[in-house]
């Protein structure tokens, strides 16, 4: 497939890319834009490790062509803070979502691989639902995998996050 | 002559290795504070570069002292996510006397770290702390000498704080260690000798002492080797069978047709024997044309399928030898009161890593760089250089870490397919296994077949136990040096591929025992490798089953059953520390919880791996109608001698508890007669958020024992408590796991 140029809006920022329109986006934000937070996991949106927001919405970018998402607001692991800013109306972006504080005072994290995900999800979940139950975030994360079976830390820490 | 040759190679050989590491995301992570001709403060010259391992019997090898009064410490273990590298600066700044935000650790790289065998076992804090320990503690000593003659009193007369040596009494008579030796080498051999504190004197050993890893983990500054980049590099994809066949067959190629593949530009296709990879400048071309490139491969059907499996283990012919005996079993077991019988059969079982492992290479004529995740970079600069055809000593290996790996996952794998793609495409190359890779060609945890005989007098006393163990030992020829041209073999025997005594009734005080190993043809099965606690699940899924009907024959409480036959007061204090958890003296009705539908069951476990001492409570709901099984509550108590972290552990403890209910309730690697068919989180599901018990997680602390292994220890007795819960919500024995719903009404109906 051709090589195309697109526009595409990452954490608030315009980025002009070149890319065949069937490429996943994974591939762009990590390569083209050199972003840690999107990760790949297995290719075929099953464990969560590449989810970027997409409009406000937790999507697998592992599976996501790129064609499809010019121009809409993509936000990845890095533009966490400041999205959660925007949406609560705060004027200065956190250093860390409370979620990603929450999962450090935890010390949740082993290998820390699927935290992209975990972080996106949870910020999605309690940005729609700032009270959520366990069963709840259990339900909602439950496309995520930790292959570390930190899900004990991390149901303790979404949950202080969501008291907070 | 030579050596002067080789040294100015080096020299060029790591300039450019310092070149190379100025990737994007390479910055700070890969930086080796002593590394490629750094200028040394104490000659003003270029500091000689050789390959690793440099001496372990010099101090300079272990520690570096800089002029900001921080220090670095060199170790050979890699942070595999479990948190050990934090542990052991804990140990090391104990003993300097620094406190953990002036001391961190050196990246492993074969050009500076110290060999210490490897990050195998869970044994990084039980092997690796006595040489740490005395590095720092001689540093240390070392330093007090120095600051004795600069500040003009005796040694006895000094203090020391976090790095400040201090006159006693007289505080602003004071030197710091950046000034007395900053930037400039001790020169001193290891003596072995030097006092080490007393635990009175910690500050820091036995303390939780948050990771400082975790904030970057969680907002995407860590680095992942997944994330690392070389320049002009390319990215690369095996192409393999979608799933393996048995280990001696491989994977044969009869054709290939590199037509499919013409609609993608700049793709190459590159080969060595049945090793074929395919690389591009962009990565999604890289893994468009692994997917499309069309091979035709030999369809041999030499396996058994999984479903057949057991029953081929156990008809097989092995090679039989005795682990370990004493007294008589056949005579004990006559003559007992009781006699019980329990086997079991346990799956192959994946290390799945949540991130498919990844390498980079840059492989030059005579020399070359690799990176790579493996938990042991001196074995992989040899395993690489042999698949190369190059001296180790020509090859640098770095470390960088992935998603956690639980053993022995495609990381040599990868790095060997790195390197020989690299080799073989004469362009820096990255990498990147794909699920489908990772699932389907890993060194799976082999399965077993186990057979069990305990009697008991009349009083209940264990009086005699004989084990019979089925199982092959491990792959030994990574796949792409296999498919490359290396014949397969298999791992000489360690203990760890057989019958494990400690599981096996090493808790209990029993006269007679027998323990047989029956060794199956490795080369016939599927590849294997070490998975967290290697066939300790499986074991103690056996032999603590039998343990519990003895008790539930003799109408015993579980608990007090055990503790009447077992003699170690450590295995006692871990079990009670489970049971006191686990809150075992409440009332309890065996079965009869729950409705009629979903009944509840408790059961108690022990087991550990090489060492240690573990113990877990598991509390299960058993649909009777759907045969689905849920654990509801899983307490591990965890005896590892002297637990540095005890925050660390705990997550260990969790982590391992969380695995062993996945291993326990779903995790099987499916096969049919020509190959694997477990290759994705559906084909091969694991536990995920709804299904995950509520944990508890204790650490039995004991500052006087040398600390042992604390990554594995609670996994076998948490199978072992999940099969005894089970039989008490249902009174019924699961003989094989992992106990899906299927099985589980199989057992339910028999008669």
């Amino acid at each position: 497939m051709a090589q195309e140029n697109w526009s595409l809006s990452v954490n608030g920022r315009t980025h002009q890319v070149s890319a065949a329109a069937d490429t996943p986006l994974l591939y762009v934000l990590q390569n083209d834009l050199a972003l840690k937070g999107p990760r790949f996991g297995c290719g075929l949106a099953q464990c969560g490790s590449c989810s970027v927001l997409i409009d406000d919405r937790e999507v697998r970018a592992c599976v996501t062509p790129v064609g499809t998402v010019a121009g809409r607001a993509i936000t990845t692991l890095e533009g966490i803070p400041a999205w959660y800013a925007k949406q609560r109306g705060l004027r200065r972006a956190p250093d860390l979502h409370p979620v990603q504080q929450a999962l450090v005072d935890e010390q949740a994290p082993q290998c820390g691989y699927c935290m992209n995900g975990i972080v996106v999800k949870a910020a999605e979940l309690l940005a729609g639902n700032p009270r959520p139950t366990e069963a709840q975030i259990r339900t909602a994360l439950n496309g995520h995998l930790c292959r570390c079976g930190a899900y004990p830390s991390i149901l303790r820490a979404i949950q202080k996050a969501a008291q907070s | 002559m030579m050596d002067q040759q080789f040294a100015t190679d080096r020299r060029s050989f790591l300039k450019q290795g310092g070149a190379l590491l100025v990737g994007m995301s390479l910055a700070g992570c890969m930086a080796t504070p002593r590394d490629n001709g750094a200028p040394s403060a104490t000659t003003g010259t270029l500091t000689p570069a050789r390959p690793g391992p440099p001496p372990a019997t010099q101090l300079d090898t272990w520690l570096a002292i800089h002029e900001d009064n921080t220090a670095t410490l060199y170790m050979g273990f890699a942070e595999l996510g479990q948190g050990v590298t934090t542990a052991l600066l804990q140990i090391a700044a104990e003993e300097l006397d620094l406190g953990m935000d002036q001391i961190r650790a050196a990246p492993l790289d074969t050009q500076v770290s110290p060999n210490q065998g490897g990050t195998y076992s869970s044994a990084s804090v039980q092997r690796g702390r006595p040489q740490i320990a005395m590095a720092a503690a001689q540093a240390r000593a070392a330093l007090l000498v120095r600051a004795a003659g600069r500040l003009e009193v005796p040694v006895e007369h000094l203090a020391v704080e976090r790095g400040i040596v201090r006159v006693t009494g007289k505080p602003r008579r004071k030197v710091s260690y950046g000034e007395l030796i900053g930037g400039e080498r001790f020169n001193l051999d290891m003596t072995g000798s030097p006092p080490l504190k007393p635990v009175s004197a910690w500050r820091l050993l036995g303390q939780r002492v948050p990771r400082d890893d975790l904030a970057g983990k969680v907002n995407a500054t860590h680095t992942y080797i997944q994330q690392l980049r070389l320049p002009a590099m390319l990215h690369a994809r095996v192409v393999r069978p979608r799933g393996q066949a048995s280990y001696v067959v491989g994977a044969r190629v009869i054709r290939v047709d590199e037509t499919s593949i013409q609609g993608i530009s700049d793709v190459r296709v590159v080969r060595r024997g049945d090793f074929i990879g395919v690389l591009a400048p962009l990565e999604w071309d890289a893994v468009r044309a692994a997917q499309q490139l069309v091979v035709e491969w030999e369809q041999p059907a030499p396996l058994p399928g999984s479903t057949a499996l057991h029953s081929h283990m156990r008809a097989g012919s092995s090679i039989d030898n005795v682990v370990l005996e004493r007294g008589n079993v056949r005579v004990a077991s006559d003559e007992a009161a009781f006699t019980v019988a329990q086997r079991g059969f346990a799956p192959y079982q994946a290390h799945a890593p949540f991130a498919p492992n990844c390498a980079l290479a840059d492989i030059r004529a005579n020399e070359g760089l690799v990176i790579c995740s493996s938990q042991d970079v001196y074995a992989a600069r040899r395993s690489i250089a042999a698949v190369l055809g190059m001296r180790e000593e020509q090859l640098r290996v770095q470390y960088a870490e992935g998603s956690g790996t639980y053993g022995h996952s495609c990381y040599d794998d990868a790095a060997q397919a790195a390197a020989l793609l690299s080799l073989l495409a004469g362009a820096p190359v990255r990498l990147q296994l794909m699920r489908w890779d990772e699932h389907g060609w890993d060194n799976y945890g082999a399965p077993h077949v186990g057979e069990v005989r305990v009697s008991a007098d009349a009083e209940g006393r264990l009086v005699s136990y004989e084990y019979h163990g089925w199982q092959h030992n491990w792959s030994q020829v990574e796949t792409t040096a296999q498919l490359a041209g290396a014949a397969a073999t298999e791992w000489p025997p360690v203990a760890a591929q057989g019958v494990n005594p400690l599981v096996c009734g090493g808790m209990y005080d029993i006269p007679n025992l027998k323990l047989v190993n029956h060794r199956l043809p490795a080369l016939q099965y599927l590849r294997a490798g070490w998975l967290r606690s290697p066939l300790d699940l499986a074991y103690a899924f056996v032999s603590e089953q039998a343990i519990d009907q003895l008790a539930v024959t003799l109408n015993v409480d579980p608990v007090e059953y055990r503790r009447r036959n077992i003699r170690d007061p450590r295995w006692l204090g871990v079990m009670d520390a489970a049971a006191t958890a686990a809150v075992w003296n409440r009332p309890w009705q065996p079965g009869r919880l729950g409705t009629q539908r979903l009944r509840r069951g408790r059961g108690i476990g022990l087991g550990t791996h090489l060492a240690s001492y573990g113990a877990a409570v598991a509390e299960v709901e058993v649909d009777m109608q759907s045969g689905g099984v849920r654990v509801l509550h899983l307490v591990g108590a965890l005896d590892a001698g002297l637990v540095i972290n005890p925050l660390i552990v705990e997550r260990q403890i969790e982590g391992q508890l969380v695995q062993a209910t996945s291993r326990m309730l779903l995790e099987e690697v499916l096969f049919d007669q020509s190959r694997v068919t477990s290759l994705d989180w559906q084909s091969y599901p694991v536990l995920r958020f709804e299904n995950c018990p509520a944990i508890t997680a204790v650490v039995v602390q004991q500052t006087g024992e040398p600390s042992t292994g604390a990554g594995e220890e609670t996994m076998a007795a948490a199978a072992a408590a999940v099969a005894n819960a089970f039989f008490d919500a249902t009174g019924r024995r699961m003989e094989q796991f992992p106990l899906t719903p299927a099985r589980v009404l199989a057992a339910l109906r028999a008669t």
